[in-house]
């Protein structure tokens, strides 16, 4: 039964949260769309906890984007035991980074008065989410080895079959308690990003990459367009 | 060709007194918010100096702009290219620290009348608006205020960089000690950039009179506008998460006003005005040699009178209105007529539309035996104003603020304002051009007609001679756009609702 709640229920339930509601906050306050960025009111220590946090969890993000999405090619980059090694050893790296780059985060908000004086209740929720989570993937990769292969056999198969709307939960069922609370907390940080900072997530701005250095907005030009 | 306009500006500062009085109208107006009291879309600093926010000129130390790299025609933002500008958003190095400005604070007043009874005074302590916690107050906007030749201020300017010791010497010798105010608000530059930093697209410039604006609903707070503006006028609002900066008060000027600060401007030293330009040589312009800078950037501001003008900017949608007032422009005339006002910073190539007269150098005085004396140039016995070649700021100086180091250009100008005081002085003296004038008019390539008018527009232009502001019709564009009724009780910024930060 817990099973099916945490399995099932829990990530349609955030799913729809997030997409929904981040729809609804467009719409209605797209003002708050904002890294929130306190780099103005402390510069130094933000530098190692931002540059670290951001760049380890985007790539353990992809990793798991890309186990989920590639299984295929996943297996075959993990096709020898050098390969595995080097995989998790880097993975269980990254998690340290993040650990260390959001402890920053954490003790910056709690120590600094100027930090603490834009520091709201959904970014204490936040931060808390996410250290658990890191903190539970850290324990995962490091107590039950080789997650970078069986992910393949329980979380891929899951969260496809999740995305057909046909659950499958028979892989997760016998699965260690921590494995299910961090599958669980993936979620649980999805149903929070369109409620809190994290939605600047989907902000980011890969399109400056080729978009022309100067805009020129035209009201009379889109005029003319809508009248002819 | 392709002509577009401009409402752009000429800050006279040999008129400018130094009273602050643009800052504060434009503080009670647009920046009494929190998260934006350190936000000074105007201010007024003492040249030399270090400015606001502290040495912003140093692009050493803050990458504003773009820059040239030998060799290349194509310009590049300083800051850094597109992939490592996306690479530094999670942590801008080289954002200026809140230190760069100052922490704003405001004073516990109510301390002084609900302090309990003791045996000393009550005190009002100075009070962070950030935090609310008491401050040892470090600093604050203009601290530098009048403090030309001190040790920790003028010493530092970053103009003063490549000038010889002899020359700083003469600068800050007590007696000869000389200063300037140096108003400053965005240029609403042609090539802007922060526009061009803005990793969302967030900022941009309205086509129909080329005001830089930010989008506040979709700034995401990357703050690399901060960076990107060499002139520091993007401030990131620490409360809402969002860049601000300097409107032009659009919202003023589509009602036919002028602009706060230049409402309010006691000195009477702005003016405001539409200039047509070719946007198709922008990038041209930008991307002169430093020694030219100035003269590509009056090339493709375009004479309002040639019909080929009127014609193209037609095609381009430029309304009558708009080329009528391009036509009566004082702009026009300080900038392409006259050529007396000049960029502040060109050698940044973001080739600002907000232009400055030069102040005049005071007579030379120096002290002899106790006795301040006025010495005279050695042209002539009427020389009260000073010549070049002893001018107490050195024409290097203002060379390296308004002119990208081209003295030639800066000396140009001098010779010109010159060339009007003697052209006056003989006109109110004897009614008739002397020798002296004759001889300053000819080296200017000044006719009298000219210094006449020049002299009428600087001494005493109507509000409407000062201010020529054309029709925006914004009310127009916006209705054929969209529904009027949601653009109904809309605040400036253009949203509805309260600015707030979100979660």
């Amino acid at each position: 039964m817990i099973d099916q709640l945490i399995f099932i229920a829990l990530p349609y339930t955030a799913a729809a949260l997030a997409i929904v509601m981040t729809i609804v906050r467009w719409r209605t306050n797209r003002f708050t769309y904002s890294s929130l960025s306190s780099q103005l009111l402390e510069n130094s220590i933000l530098s190692w906890a931002s540059v670290a946090w951001h760049y380890a969890i985007l790539i353990i993000l992809l990793a798991h984007l890309g186990a989920t999405v590639f299984p295929g090619l996943w297996a075959r980059l993990l096709g020898g035991r050098f390969q595995l090694y080097v995989l998790e050893i880097t993975g269980l790296g990254l998690a340290l980074l993040s650990i260390v780059g959001l402890g920053l985060f954490i003790w910056r908000r709690l120590a600094l008065r100027r930090i603490r004086a834009v520091t709201t209740r959904g970014d204490w929720l936040l931060l808390i989410a996410l250290l658990a989570q890191v903190i539970l993937g850290f324990l995962v990769a490091s107590l039950y080895r080789w997650g970078a292969t069986w992910y393949l056999h329980t979380a891929t198969p899951w969260l496809t079959s999740l995305v057909r709307l046909d659950p499958n939960i028979t892989a997760l069922v016998p699965l260690p308690w921590l494995i299910k609370l961090h599958f669980a907390g993936g979620f649980v940080i999805l149903a929070l990003l369109p409620f809190t900072r994290l939605i600047h997530a989907i902000t980011l701005p890969i399109g400056y990459l080729w978009r022309p250095y100067q805009i020129v907005v035209w009201n009379r030009r889109q005029t003319r367009a809508n009248r002819g | 060709m392709n002509i577009r306009a401009q409402v752009s500006m000429v800050f006279h500062l040999d008129k400018c007194i130094g009273c602050h009085t643009c800052s504060i109208a434009c503080k009670n107006i647009w920046t009494d918010r929190k998260g934006a009291e350190y936000m000074w879309w105007n201010n007024v600093e003492t040249k030399p100096g270090t400015g606001y926010p502290v040495q912003w000129e140093d692009q050493a130390k803050y990458r504003g702009g773009w820059e040239k790299k030998p060799g290349s025609d194509r310009l590049s933002l300083r800051m850094n290219g597109r992939l490592g500008t996306l690479g530094n958003i999670f942590y801008n190095p080289h954002l200026p620290r809140l230190e760069d400005y100052y922490e704003p604070w405001t004073y516990q007043y109510e301390h002084l009348t609900s302090a309990p009874e003791g045996d000393d005074q009550p005190t009002a302590r100075p009070i962070s608006m950030i935090t609310g916690e008491p401050i040892e107050i470090q600093r604050g906007p203009n601290w530098d205020d009048d403090l030309s030749g001190s040790a920790v201020y003028a010493a530092n300017d970053p103009n003063l960089d490549g000038m010889s010791d002899d020359e700083r010497q003469m600068m800050f010798e007590v007696e000869r000690l000389v200063f300037f105010y140096l108003p400053r608000i965005c240029n609403h530059c042609l090539n802007a950039g922060c526009v061009a930093a803005c990793p969302t697209g967030a900022i941009y410039k309205r086509g129909e009179d080329g005001i830089v604006l930010v989008n506040q609903d979709r700034c995401r707070g990357w703050r690399m506008c901060v960076t990107g503006c060499p002139y520091k006028k993007v401030y990131y609002n620490w409360s809402t998460g969002k860049s601000e900066k300097c409107i032009l008060c659009y919202p003023r000027l589509e009602t036919g006003q002028a602009p706060a600060c230049f409402h309010t401007c006691v000195g009477r030293i702005r003016y405001l005005g539409v200039l047509l330009y070719d946007a198709d040589r922008i990038q041209q312009a930008a991307a002169a040699e430093d020694h030219d800078l100035v003269e590509a950037q009056r090339a493709i501001i375009v004479d309002p009178f040639d019909p080929a003008v009127i014609a193209a900017a037609r095609a381009n949608g430029v309304p009558d209105a708009m080329i009528e007032a391009a036509q009566n422009s004082p702009v026009y005339q300080f900038v392409k007529a006259w050529k007396l006002a000049l960029p502040l910073h060109p050698e940044f190539r973001t080739v600002p539309m907000l232009f400055y007269v030069p102040p005049m150098l005071p007579i030379q005085a120096v002290a002899n035996n106790g006795r301040v004396e006025v010495t005279r140039g050695n042209n002539s016995e009427n020389d009260y104003f000073g010549t070049l070649d002893q001018a107490r700021l050195p024409m290097r100086y203002m060379a390296r603020l308004f002119s990208a180091g081209n003295e030639d250009e800066v000396a140009q100008v001098y010779r010109r304002l010159i060339a009007v005081r003697l052209y006056r002085r003989a006109q109110n003296a004897s009614g008739e051009l002397d020798e002296s004038a004759r001889q300053a008019l000819a080296a200017a390539g000044l006719t009298a007609a000219e210094a006449q008018a020049i002299y009428e527009m600087t001494s005493m232009p109507t509000f409407e001679q000062r201010f020529v502001i054309p029709p925006l019709a914004r009310e127009v564009n916006i209705e054929a756009l969209q529904d009027p009724f949601t653009h109904k009780a809309e605040a400036g910024f253009g949203f509805e609702r309260e600015a707030k930060r979100g979660e």
